[in-house]
């Protein structure tokens, strides 16, 4: 069933123009405008990276001073986390997909989500500014008294994450409210694809976290300006209160940033497998108990920080909890493979990598909760690598995965199979190339945040530089082939991979208002055991 | 006591690390299991589920539950960690309790470079000095912002705060030496927080502690001094080849005029060097920032004389030529 | 004008109808109203925190604290709640008039507020009582009694942010009511800034106990 044109009435072209696009209230479009925000913050904070580790290629000073290092460990931490892995996955492919999968034509609140996006640029731009400025030097945990004193650029780079909070927040709030009250009639709860349970699990962590980080922010800006003492032990005030403070927000929100990226593996092994899914229902309550349960381990950042053993043993225990509805998921996809009828395209590939790779960052993340152990593990590139594995061999390698998967909706057109695979590949070797090694070091005790180190832990420093000019490599393949597709790739129809939720029932890319008429609901989004409806693209 | 170092950790050099250890061999066989377990049942399903070549798309099983399998993936998991946490926490308590016989220490962290007190009123920087075999409790606080004391070989680490004093403990063994690695970000000098721990026999530490206060004997002042610059960690911000780095060079310095912050002007003399070192901030030169901490305390005067002796020592290269 | 056409006109296209996005906006706002808990949240546990390290100076240092305005000022506020849902009520009623009149009392009883606000802030500023580097009042026992100004400017300056942000929200509510585009078939605006008013409303009820009436 292959055609050889777009579809006429797509909301890429209705409305014309770059006014009809900056003003948008097409959810659609906001997620691509997202979607080019985020790929230019994780262009910036990749080069960062790589001028980290090119320069913790050998021991000394290689081709920085100790202060830059510094600023740019802090700056990559900041334009990564803030600036491209908190909004990835949520505002930029679930904006676009969210209200068609349950089959509406928008969110619940379309000119908020377009004030979201501003607020965004906004933020990205004061952010910018800073490094502009000439950066800040503190990590991007901003932790005081260093942060309340160093003369570097705090003030106008913590105000900008203030301000890209808002945007969070309301994406959130969007999303609860379209989730609650826009699904079509007959998609119950029990009916949505599991990649909207994961976003309106991330929403609620959204929602109740952000505002946390917003009064942080606030009150170490005016620690800054006004020295009110707050987190300044001088003054009767306490710095680990500030580690506190930070961690609430913090904690919960590496969970927004994996979430949504469970949400992707869990559609991506069911299409690819063409399988239902094996325990729907864990899945989707799993996602919520990760979110409330989230809130409540903050404390193991701060295992050695001086806060009383009660404390420690506490929070330890709930960390392990939080740490079984994530093994639960994993279990749950690994036999959703069982007896499926598997194909190995491009996004498929990425979802088995983050099989592999986010067992690894789980794994060790009980490593880091056992409190013995994190004694000697925390603030070591043992930490660095765990989260690297989570945040990139988790949330990356599915953020990757939905892009290749829903790139045939959002432009009509398929990206090269054959360079995507190889593509994937480089990417999981130079990953695992780069963050492997640092296990090892961090547990033989190289500390992190160091810009010289003794001459021990060189040739894992060596291996792992390597392999970010591998992982460097393979990123900038998949950039060249999606963007080449964009004019010269094979034109998809509706549903190039034979899925079943109600995004692949629509045009590809979709018209303006999403679906012609309102969306019938008569099987589950992932009941392959039931239906079979037929790829436009055949498979390779 | 094996005190070899494996790949993934270093050698054991007090007695909480085997125990430390023991708990993370558990959680990296732990580990390696559900790793190869998980990942080979995927590489498995994937292979043996494939779609062939050519196969047209069929209605898979509707396999949605089994009871005993997510029971047995619940219950399991449950139990490991709950090993895992008892297990953890009784190490952490180990490491949190003080022996009541132990030695203290003081230790003070600062941007960047730690000092250490001993009771019988030696110090020592970015050296701590130790007993073998004695419970050591090393009671810490920090001058300026957080830092984090790590002694990888030990397994200890414990953060050090201004304004308050935090403890850990240890004991260790046999003589050796060890790296001691600061380990809370604090700033330009943060990496270059490192120190070591020297853990002598009973007899060799009595030695030390007795030769401690009379230093630099067999030596001529300049020779001392030269040794000083390094240990007590002049060389971090002051060269002796021209180069300005945090503090100014000593090189060709004695003897001149220099431009101060507020514009007077001084000659660099005994005076000068040694109110500089006891009270740093009371005459800055002219283009650098007021950081460098004060040595009162930690110097002892004859120390100082040794100093002032290796300065005067560095005379600029050009002034051989007679400029 | 008939109710059909006002009704129509409010309806966002992406809604199925009317009662949809009632729906939607009524969550929408609880959800908000659940943020801005948790914004002050914060600020009411570095409350909790510093009171309970140091309750004594907390004590002394309260007393500099005007009762009588602040008591003034809780009234004031409870009753432009009143002010503020009886405008609710009228546009259910369709009187029109009547509305505008409650959102302009509310309005002038925030203003009221302010200014209130206004004359206790130059006061402490006059003597000296300001938060950390700035605090230079001798009169108060204790230690660090620039704690408990940094925590009362915080959280009143915080409140006080909240209510500028709410006159700006009715007094854009009475453009709309004048412009007659608010009907008994539809005032969801009114009633969602009439929620957000109430929560600012009940933060300042716990505010003024725990800064003035402690002890």
């Amino acid at each position: 069933m292959a055609e050889n044109v777009l579809p006429e009435h797509n909301y890429l072209k209705e409305p014309k123009g770059l006014k009809s696009w900056l003003l948008t209230v097409d959810h659609k479009r906001i997620g691509i405008l997202y979607l080019i925000g985020i790929s230019v913050a994780f262009l910036l904070g990749g080069v960062f990276a790589l001028l980290i580790r090119l320069e913790l290629l050998s021991p000394g000073a290689t081709i920085m001073t100790a202060d830059t290092y510094n600023k740019l460990f802090t700056l990559h931490g900041t334009v990564m986390i803030f600036l491209f892995i908190i909004p990835s996955i949520p505002a930029a492919l679930g904006n676009f997909v969210l209200p068609l999968m349950i089959g509406a034509k928008d969110v619940a609140f379309p000119r908020l989500n377009l004030l979201s996006w501003y607020i965004y640029v906004i933020g990205t731009c004061i952010a910018l500014t800073s490094i502009v400025l000439g950066g800040v030097d503190t990590g991007w945990t901003f932790y005081t008294p260093y942060s309340t004193q160093t003369t570097t650029q705090v003030i106008s780079m913590t105000f900008g994450a203030f301000v890209l909070g808002f945007s969070s927040i309301f994406t959130g709030l969007n999303f609860i409210v379209t989730v609650h009250k826009l699904r079509a009639p007959g998609m119950t709860w029990f009916k949505m694809p599991l990649m909207v349970w994961a976003l309106y699990a991330t929403a609620i962590i959204q929602v109740l976290a952000t505002p946390i980080l917003g009064i942080t922010l606030v009150l170490l800006i005016l620690e800054r300006l006004f020295a009110i003492g707050i987190f300044d032990p001088a003054m009767g005030g306490d710095p680990v209160l500030y580690q506190h403070f930070f961690w609430f927000y913090s904690h919960p929100a590496v969970y927004i940033m994996i979430l949504p990226g469970m949400g992707i593996i869990s559609e991506l092994i069911s299409t690819f497998s063409r399988k239902t899914i094996f325990g729907y229902r864990p899945i989707a309550f799993s996602s919520v108990a990760i979110a409330l349960i989230g809130f409540l381990v903050w404390g193991h950042h701060m295992f050695v920080s001086g806060q009383s053993e009660v404390a420690a043993m506490v929070f330890s225990a709930l960390t392990f909890f939080v740490a079984i509805p994530s093994a639960i998921k994993v279990f749950n996809w690994l036999t959703t493979l069982y007896k499926g009828q598997i194909s190995f395209e491009t996004p498929m590939l990425y979802a088995l990598w983050f099989l592999c790779t986010f067992t690894i960052g789980g794994l060790t993340g009980l490593f880091l909760g056992t409190l013995s152990v994190d004694v000697h593990l925390h603030d070591t590139y043992f930490v660095v690598a765990h989260f690297h594995y989570v945040m990139v061999g988790g949330t990356v390698m599915a953020l990757f995965g939905g892009l290749h998967y829903w790139w045939p909706k959002m432009f009509g057109r398929m990206y090269n199979e054959t360079w995507g695979r190889i593509s994937a590949v480089i990417i999981f070797v130079g990953f695992n190339l780069t963050f492997f090694p640092q296990f090892i070091m961090g547990s033989q005790g190289m500390p992190r945040r160091y810009f010289d180190y003794v001459p021990e832990y060189h040739s894992m420093h060596m291996a792992s530089t390597v392999g970010s000019w591998v992982m460097a490599v393979g990123v900038i393949i998949m950039l060249h082939y999606l963007l080449s597709s964009l004019r010269k790739g094979e034109i998809a129809g509706n549903n190039p991979w034979g899925a079943l939720s109600l995004e692949w029932t629509t045009t590809s890319p979709p018209s303006p208002h999403n679906f012609d008429e309102q969306p019938v609901i008569t099987h589950g989004p992932h009941d392959y055991d039931k239906v079979i409806v037929e790829r436009t693209i055949p498979p390779r | 006591m094996d005190t070899t170092s494996t790949m993934f950790l270093p050698q054991t050099g007090s007695t909480v690390a085997p125990g430390v250890d023991a708990l993370f061999n558990f959680l990296l066989y732990l580990s390696a299991f559900f790793f190869l377990l998980i990942t080979g049942l995927a590489i498995y399903f994937s292979i043996r589920f494939r779609r062939r070549k050519g196969e047209p798309a069929r209605l898979t099983p509707n396999l949605t539950h089994n009871t005993a399998l997510e029971i047995a993936w619940i219950v399991i998991p449950t139990i490991l960690v709950g090993i895992l946490f008892v297990w953890g926490f009784k190490g952490f308590l180990k490491l949190s309790v003080i022996p009541k016989d132990a030695m203290e220490i003081k230790v003070t962290g600062q941007k960047w470079f730690w000092s250490f007190s001993y009771p019988e009123g030696a110090t020592s920087i970015n050296e701590l000095v130790v007993p073998a075999g004695k419970p050591i409790k090393l009671l810490m606080s920090s001058q300026d912002v957080i830092h984090s004391f790590y002694v990888p070989d030990f397994r200890i680490k414990h953060d050090v705060l201004p304004n308050r004093y935090s403890v850990a403990w240890f004991d260790a063994p046999e003589p050796g030496e060890h790296n001691l690695f600061c380990a809370e970000y604090c700033g330009t000098g943060h990496s270059t927080m490192i120190g070591k721990v020297k853990v002598l026999s009973e007899r060799e530490y009595d030695d030390w502690l007795s030769t401690s206060v009379m230093s630099g004997e067999g030596m001529n002042p300049a020779e001392f001094g030269a040794k000083l610059y390094v240990s007590k960690t002049c060389v971090t911000c002051h060269s002796t080849d021209g180069r300005a780095m945090n503090g100014p060079t000593f090189q060709g310095i004695f003897g001149h005029e220099v431009t101060l912050s507020d514009g007077s002007k001084v000659t660099v003399d005994e005076n000068y060097i040694r109110e500089s070192v006891l009270n740093p901030q009371a005459k800055v030169v002219m283009g650098f920032q007021p950081i460098m901490p004060t040595f009162q305390g930690l110097l002892k005067d004859h120390e100082i004389d040794a100093l002032i002796a290796f300065i005067k020592s560095l005379e600029k290269k050009d002034e051989e030529s007679g400029e | 004008m008939s109710d059909s056409t006002t009704h129509a006109a409010h309806l966002q296209h992406h809604f199925a109808d009317a009662e949809q996005q009632r729906e939607s906006a009524k969550l929408g706002m609880w959800v908000f109203l659940l943020t801005e808990i948790l914004l002050f949240g914060g600020l009411f546990c570095a409350y909790t925190i510093y009171r309970a390290w140091y309750p004594d100076m907390f004590l002394n240092a309260h007393k500099a604290l005007d009762v009588t305005m602040g008591g003034i000022n809780t009234v004031v506020l409870i009753t432009s709640s009143v002010t503020m849902a009886l405008a609710i009520r009228y546009m259910q009623q369709d009187r029109r008039k009547q509305t505008i009149a409650m959102l302009s009392t509310t309005l002038v009883l925030a203003g009221v507020f302010l200014v209130i606000k206004y004359f206790e802030y130059m006061h402490k500023i006059h003597l000296g009582q300001l938060p950390g580097k700035y605090y230079t009042f001798t009169g108060i026992e204790g230690s660090n009694p620039h704690i408990f100004f940094s925590v009362y400017f915080l959280m009143t300056g915080l409140h006080g942010f909240h209510v500028i942000g709410g006159m700006g929200a009715i007094a854009w509510l009475l453009a709309k009511t004048r412009k007659g585009q608010f009907s008994s078939a539809y005032y969801t605006p009114i009633e969602m800034v009439g929620l957000y008013w109430h929560l600012v409303d009940m933060i300042w009820i716990f505010l003024f106990p725990l800064l003035y009436l402690i002890g």
